[in-house]
């Protein structure tokens, strides 16, 4: 059977093209890699490659013919022992392709099947009961977060850690504590100042089937494997249509620290929580941190732990339960109010609750919720709170421009419009590159009295 | 906590303490033996896996274009000789392979359907990523090939993790990880070239020198263009490998292996090939001449240099006809089921996003 030659395109973005040159004629041998003509658009010029081999037959658009559509039949090819003038005369219109799959169009379906289903959200999912009767131990964040981690790596052979100094050293922060001295050095791994090369290691090791918990030793320094955690973490599982997954823990402090300048002082919780494919997590007290730990080691999705250096050291009860693991993706209520509500993550917690009370010494009822998760994003708890209180504020420790507070922001427009009393209000770090001088740094972050004089600002108070 | 005994990771010696280290020492061993033995039936097997992936990527190349293919479409032309004879050496179902975003030859020298792969192309729900992932995204988590990664040289290191977990896992594989001369030059590379040797890892780095990093000539790209020396700073012995022969591509296999999998850590391997075809589809290949790659295409093909071993030990010309008939048969059927079948349907939009639900 004659093969039909038709105008290539040189990119998908081409939709004609001038037929330059011929270099062959009618009854001409082709060669398999014989070049048969030119093309030519306004960016390029494209030699006609032959991928069959035969005799040309009819050429059916002349050279120096513009505008000829991609797709058009140019010419004929005769196969082997075929008669080429048969081909010609087998040659029919030259019709363009009408329908160019890859450009939207449903090949195949029918338009009414061409909908979007979002995936529906677990509204059942609560804290795991704490017994009544059980005991309490007061536990640091350092120490809550290393207990969760040691837990899933008595658990689960595959839960390793590998990142700078996190073993010999026992961590730069001391979150890795006593895990060489349990596990030994095959799971507890001191790599070199090599972030880009680590984070890829890890992300390889959990597409290899181990389940990596990868420390940054502060998240300033994930900016060297960010490709890692975008690019090959959060991706893979949608690009390979759920055939391969990567489930990694990347951990580390995030957020300002104490006068460590612009480089070590940022808060890159916005910018993991805009990356579909990813989960993040930004726990506040030592429980959270523990459960939480727990859930992201066992997760079969990519995660980002944001930890904070501030809050490492702070002690808060720990229920004494075999395996306190929390779900994913839900906020927790750290106290009920009726008149405004205050919502905040990681360090900006304590400030919210700071705020409360001072808020309750002069009337003001606040409820504060703690995010937790901040990918996927608990809409629910923060609409049905504002249903409530019917006012909010957010404080964020961290920048304001394209915030975890922006898009609370435009949450509450969309979904929570009808409750509101007033307006949405925001209260972050000031936009500016953290700087180093105690009072200027001072005047940088987000404070108590910001928080307080924004929930009164809601209320109508000030 | 109880105490875990305080054994090494790995050997006791660090690379840093070998003082018997030779960059060449497998090269040696290489020229001593230039060519694989292989039996006529591999080598007939070989002849069929690079005339499918020559005449896959040939079709690919219509059909994009054609506007059956979107986006970016690289073809393998001229380097099948590289991952056939790679990957015939490699113990199926134990082994891993990554590579970058060129990877239609390493999916078909696995024996994977073609049609799969081209309906993947065409980006059909029949894909094997289901039409999501496209030509630069592709992975079969069944033969352990692990993509399929488009950003230049993040393959090296997720690779280097995959050799991590055979390591962890004691199992005895190693990862066979592929990047270009462009490749070559990324940061990362080098990370992962420290780590691998530090830490002895079962992985086979390949550079599949395809002379042109897109437009950009090695020379003008690259203060080493020798790439199998590029790991002598982290002590990684290097061979240099004609892979546009997939006997020798082959035989160097069999040495590199052997060294990864009785412990000694990476080997790095530089197979010396050459793209006949644009580095995308969308290259005006301005950059070098038609003389050039017709030089190539007449006196070095990789399956013209085997049609003629194959000749040579008894094959007869009509048996080779025969086979190529075959494939294009194959390949035709292929081509046809990718412009047929289904695009995914739109519910599939967010499906894989996660594996989870929360």
């Amino acid at each position: 059977m004659a093969i039909e030659l038709k105008m290539p395109a040189l990119s998908p973005t081409m939709e004609e093209g001038t037929l330059a040159k011929w270099l062959k004629a009618e009854g001409d041998t082709i060669e398999i890699g014989d070049i048969i003509a030119e093309i030519e658009t306004d960016k390029a010029t494209m030699e006609f490659e032959a991928v069959d081999e035969g005799t040309l037959g009819k050429i059916m658009v002349e050279e120096g013919t513009e505008g000829v559509k991609v797709g058009t039949v140019i010419a004929m090819l005769a196969g082997e022992g075929e008669d080429a003038s048969a081909a010609a005369a087998e040659s029919t219109e030259a019709a363009p392709v009408v329908d160019v799959p890859g450009e939207g169009k449903d090949v195949g379906r029918a338009e009414s099947e061409a909908e979007i289903t979002k995936p529906v959200r677990k509204t059942d999912v609560r804290d795991p009961d704490v017994p009544e009767g059980t005991s309490f131990t007061s536990t640091s964040v350092r120490e809550a977060l290393r207990d969760g981690m040691a837990e899933e790596m008595r658990r689960d052979e595959r839960v390793f850690v590998m990142g700078e100094e996190v073993a010999q050293y026992q961590g730069a922060y001391k979150v890795t504590q006593g895990l060489l001295d349990e596990f030994g050095p095959k799971r507890v791994i001191d790599t070199p100042i090599t972030e880009y090369g680590f984070a890829g290691i890890g992300a390889g090791a959990a597409m290899g089937g181990l389940r990596p918990i990868v420390e940054f030793m502060t998240f300033n320094f994930a900016m060297q494997a960010i490709d890692h955690i975008i690019n090959s973490a959060a991706k893979t599982n949608y690009m390979s249509g759920g055939q391969m997954r990567c489930p990694v823990v990347f951990r580390g402090p995030n957020g300002a620290a104490s006068r460590v300048g612009a480089q070590h002082s940022q808060n890159y919780g916005p910018w993991y929580a805009s990356v579909p494919g990813l989960i993040v997590i930004a726990p506040y007290d030592a429980a959270d941190a523990k459960g939480l730990m727990k859930a992201a080691i066992r997760c079969e999705d990519p995660v980002v732990f944001l930890e904070n250096e501030l809050v490492y050291g702070r002690s808060f009860d720990v229920p004494d339960m075999d395996d306190y693991v929390l779900p994913i993706g839900k906020a927790r209520i750290m106290r009920e109010g009726s008149d405004v509500t205050i919502v905040a993550y990681s360090i900006a917690v304590s400030l919210a609750l700071e705020a409360a009370e001072e808020l309750a010494g002069e009337g003001i009822d606040a409820e504060v919720i703690d995010l937790r998760t901040l990918r996927p994003l608990d809409k629910k708890a923060i609409l049905t709170s504002l249903a409530k209180t019917n006012r909010l504020v957010i404080a964020e420790e961290g920048w304001p421009t394209c915030s975890i507070a922006s898009e609370i922001i435009a949450i509450c427009m969309e979904e929570g419009f009808d409750h509101l009393d007033a307006p949405v209000t925001r209260v972050c770090d000031e936009d500016v590159p953290l700087p180093y001088a105690a009072n200027l740094e001072k005047l940088a972050l987000i404070d108590t009295p910001r928080i307080v004089k924004a929930a009164k600002k809601v209320c109508y108070r000030d | 906590m109880a105490k875990a005994p305080r054994s090494k990771k790995t050997a006791t010696k660090s690379p840093a303490e070998d003082t018997d280290f030779v960059l060449h020492s497998l090269q040696d061993a290489l020229d001593k033996k230039k060519r694989y033995d292989a039996s006529t039936e591999q080598m007939q097997s070989f002849y069929e896996q690079m005339l499918l992936i020559r005449r896959f990527e040939e079709r690919a190349g219509q059909l994009y274009g054609l506007g059956l293919i979107g986006g970016f479409c690289h073809l393998y032309i001229g380097q099948e000789a590289v991952a056939v004879g790679l990957q015939s050496a490699l113990t199926e179902g134990l082994d891993s392979v990554i590579t970058g975003y060129r990877d239609h030859g390493h999916m078909l020298a696995y024996g994977i359907d073609p049609k799969v792969i081209m309906a993947e192309l065409t980006g059909r729900e029949a894909g094997i990523s289901k039409g999501k992932g496209g030509s630069m995204h592709m992975f079969s988590t069944e033969h352990k090939f692990y993509g399929g990664h488009g950003i230049v040289g993040a393959q090296v290191s997720l690779g280097g993790g995959l050799a991590l977990a055979h390591q962890y896992n004691n199992d005895g594989g190693l990862c066979l990880a592929y990047f270009g001369d462009g490749a070559a030059n990324q940061g990362q590379v080098y990370e992962t070239f420290n780590m691998a040797a530090l830490w002895k890892l079962p992985i086979v780095f390949v550079v599949e020198n395809n002379q042109y990093a897109m437009g950009t000539a090695v020379g003008r790209s690259s203060a080493e263009t020798e790439f199998y020396r590029r790991g002598t700073a982290f002590r990684i012995p290097g061979m240099k490998v004609n892979g546009m022969d997939v006997l020798e591509v082959r035989q160097a296999a069999e040495i590199a292996f052997a060294h990864v999998r009785e412990g000694k850590g990476p080997v790095l391997m530089e197979c010396e090939t050459y793209r006949y075809r644009g580095h995308s589809m969308s290259d005006p290949a301005k950059y070098r001449t038609r003389e050039e790659v017709q030089d190539v295409r007449e006196h070095k093909d990789p399956i013209e240099g085997l049609k003629k071993v194959l000749l040579e030990n008894g094959s007869n010309e009509d048996d080779l006809k025969a086979i190529d008939k075959d494939i294009r048969k194959v390949v035709s059927e292929a081509a046809d089921f990718a412009e047929n079948s289904p695009e995914p349907e739109a519910a599939e939009l967010y499906t894989d996003v996660l594996v989870e639900e929360y």
